[in-house]
This record gives structure tokens, C-alpha cells and sequence, in this order.
């Protein structure tokens, strides 16, 4: 079982990196940007076979490690 | 005071803690292995500065989690003293025992310069040597300083005086020019509730003899022994 993870800065957190990018994407010509925001994103192998126990888990290993809940979200996706 | 310097992989600050905190207390302090599963009784753990882990993930992320940060919480909730010091305060921040998180630099780029930062409280064990509101030299040398907090951490912060070092500019004024990183209110070091654990990314132990161009970090140890003993 695989397990999707996206980490995001939460609204409100100052995203410099988007901010750069979104400037060097402009400077490359391509218009109609409003707003860029960068993040993870993290590819799990999972021995689980219960999809349930696999969100479980990996929403704990989202807390505890992968993502820092004071300034990022975080999205699992369970395959 | 007893000492004891944590070091990470890819510390690189480790020796200069122990250099400042041997000339200060005239004792080597306890030199702690991340994987060690004790640390002697002390009275104060230094976290120093560096990139632990290649900064991977998140600056401080891995280093938070190293088996010995179970004692060093153990310690700071005895009421044991704690510093971090730059990737030390990361570290601080991830392990949840400072709040708020560490980013970016706003500039995106790497400083290493000194700055001037004010004493925002000097009663503290890390800042008694000092006056309130001096203005001091310290070299900042990081690339993810930027201090960050939600508006009610801060507040709380800013209430209970909690902020014990701002950036500011050469007549102490904590201007948006004089922060180097995009820091919230300025914000170069803080202390816990409690007072007896001190993050700061400016490294103090960068300057404590004449050689080193100056002493301005020499108040901030001296502090420590004039509270600790």
C-alpha cells in the first residue's frame, strides 16, 4: 500500500520561495500567475493492508516527524 | 555550574560552545553524543549551532527527535537549565519545548554578519549581566531564521516578556531594516514560560575574547554562572 503525503504552509505564513518563484516564472514570460505557494511532497511504502490503519499511521508519522503542525498542513492520500 | 554541550551530526558550532563555556565556568563541559541515552546531572545543556542531520526535512527536525532529546526534555522539566543557540534554537522549536518554528529567511539567502540586538529583559539567568536595553554586537550566521508565530503566541510572547533579544538598527529601534530575516516583531531569541529554556539564533559564544573582535557574548555566560552559581 502506498501512502501520498502533501505538506503545505498554512494561510498566513510567509512563503518566500513561492514568492521567488512566482517572480522567476513572470521573468520567463509566463503571465497570469496571482499567487504561488511551494511545498513537500512525501512517497510512502507500506507493508499495511488495512487502509484505515494506513491513514492511522501515517496521520501520526504526519505529526510526529513529517510535517510541523505550527506552520504546515498536511494531505494523505492512501492507494 | 555544570555543564553539558549536545552534539548532532553536522554540528559545526559545538567547539566554540565548549571553548566559551570552559573559559567561563573553568570546567570542560560534559560533551554529549546524540545517541548517548544519558547525560550526566548538570545544570545547563547547551544545544549548539550547525546544520544537524544536513538539515534535512525541516532545520532541527531530525536532531529533535535523536534519542538524547528525551533527556534533555527530562532535564528542562526539572527545571534544568537549557540554551540553543542558531540550530540549537531550531531544535528547540521542533521539539516543542520553545514555541513557534524557525523559517526561511525572507531574503532567501544565507547571512552571516554581526548584528545589533537589545536587551528586551534582563531578568533573566541567561541576561542579568546585561542592562535592560542595551544594545549589543552578536554575528548571526543562518539561513533559516525567520522567526514565526501565530498572532496569539506572540501576543502572549510580547506580554509575559518573553522576548529577551530584538533585532534593531544603531539607535536601538527594532525597524523592519535592522531584521535581517523577516523575523516576526523582530524577534532574535526567546525564553519558555518558565525561564529556564533560552533559543536565540545570534551566537553569543562567537564573542567572548578580544581576539574574536569582541566580548558582547561574554554577559550572556557570565549571566548564567551569576544565576546558577
Amino acid at each position: 500500500m502506498k501512502a501520498y503525503v502533501h505538506i503545505t504552509l498554512k494561510d498566513g505564513v510567509l512563503d518566500p520561495q513561492g514568492k521567488t518563484i512566482a517572480h522567476a516564472l513572470s521573468a520567463l514570460g509566463f503571465d497570469g500567475i496571482q499567487d504561488v505557494r511551494q511545498g513537500k511532497y512525501i512517497e510512502l511504502d507500506l507493508i499495511a493492508t488495512d487502509r484505515e490503519e494506513a491513514r492511522n499511521s501515517v496521520d501520526q508519522m504526519c505529526r510526529k516527524l513529517l510535517s510541523n503542525t505550527v506552520i504546515e498542513n498536511y494531505t494523505i492520500k492512501i492507494e | 555550574m555544570k555543564t553539558a554541550v549536545i552534539i548532532f551530526p553536522a554540528a559545526n558550532c559545538d567547539r566554540d560552545m565548549i571553548v566559551a563555556l570552559e573559559k567561563i565556568t573553568g570546567h570542560k563541559p560534559h560533551i554529549i553524543w546524540h545517541q548517548d541515552q544519558d547525560i550526566p546531572a548538570v545544570d545547563l545543556i547547551a544545544l549548539p549551532g550547525g546544520f544537524s542531520f544536513g538539515d534535512y526535512l525541516r532545520c532541527g527536525a531530525m536532531a529533535a527527535r535523536a534519542p538524547v532529546m528525551k533527556k534533555v526534555i527530562d532535564h528542562a522539566n526539572r527545571g534544568g537549565r537549557v540554551i540553543g543557540i542558531c540550530n540549537g534554537f531550531q531544535v528547540l522549536t521542533e521539539s516543542g519545548l520553545l514555541p513557534g518554528a524557525l523559517m526561511r529567511n525572507e531574503s532567501l539567502k544565507f547571512i552571516c554578519k554581526p548584528v545589533k540586538l537589545r536587551v528586551e529583559n534582563n531578568d533573566t539567568a541567561f541576561t542579568n549581566c546585561y542592562d535592560k536595553k542595551q544594545v549589543i554586537t552578536i554575528p548571526v550566521a543562518h539561513h533559516d531564521g525567520n522567526y514565526f508565530a501565530d498572532d496569539d503566541t506572540i501576543s502572549t510572547l510580547e506580554d509575559e516578556a518573553r522576548i529577551i533579544f530584538r533585532y534593531v538598527n544603531d539607535n536601538g529601534e527594532a525597524t523592519t531594516a535592522a531584521n535581517p530575516n523577516g523575523s516576526r516583531h523582530n524577534i532574535a531569541g526567546i525564553v519558555n514560560r518558565r525561564r529556564n529554556i533560552l533559543g536565540m539564533m545570534p551566537h553569543p559564544e562567537r564573542l567572548i575574547d578580544s581576539a574574536q573582535g569582541g566580548t558582547d557574548g561574554l554577559d550572556f555566560f557570565r549571566s548564567m554562572i551569576t544565576a546558577i552559581g
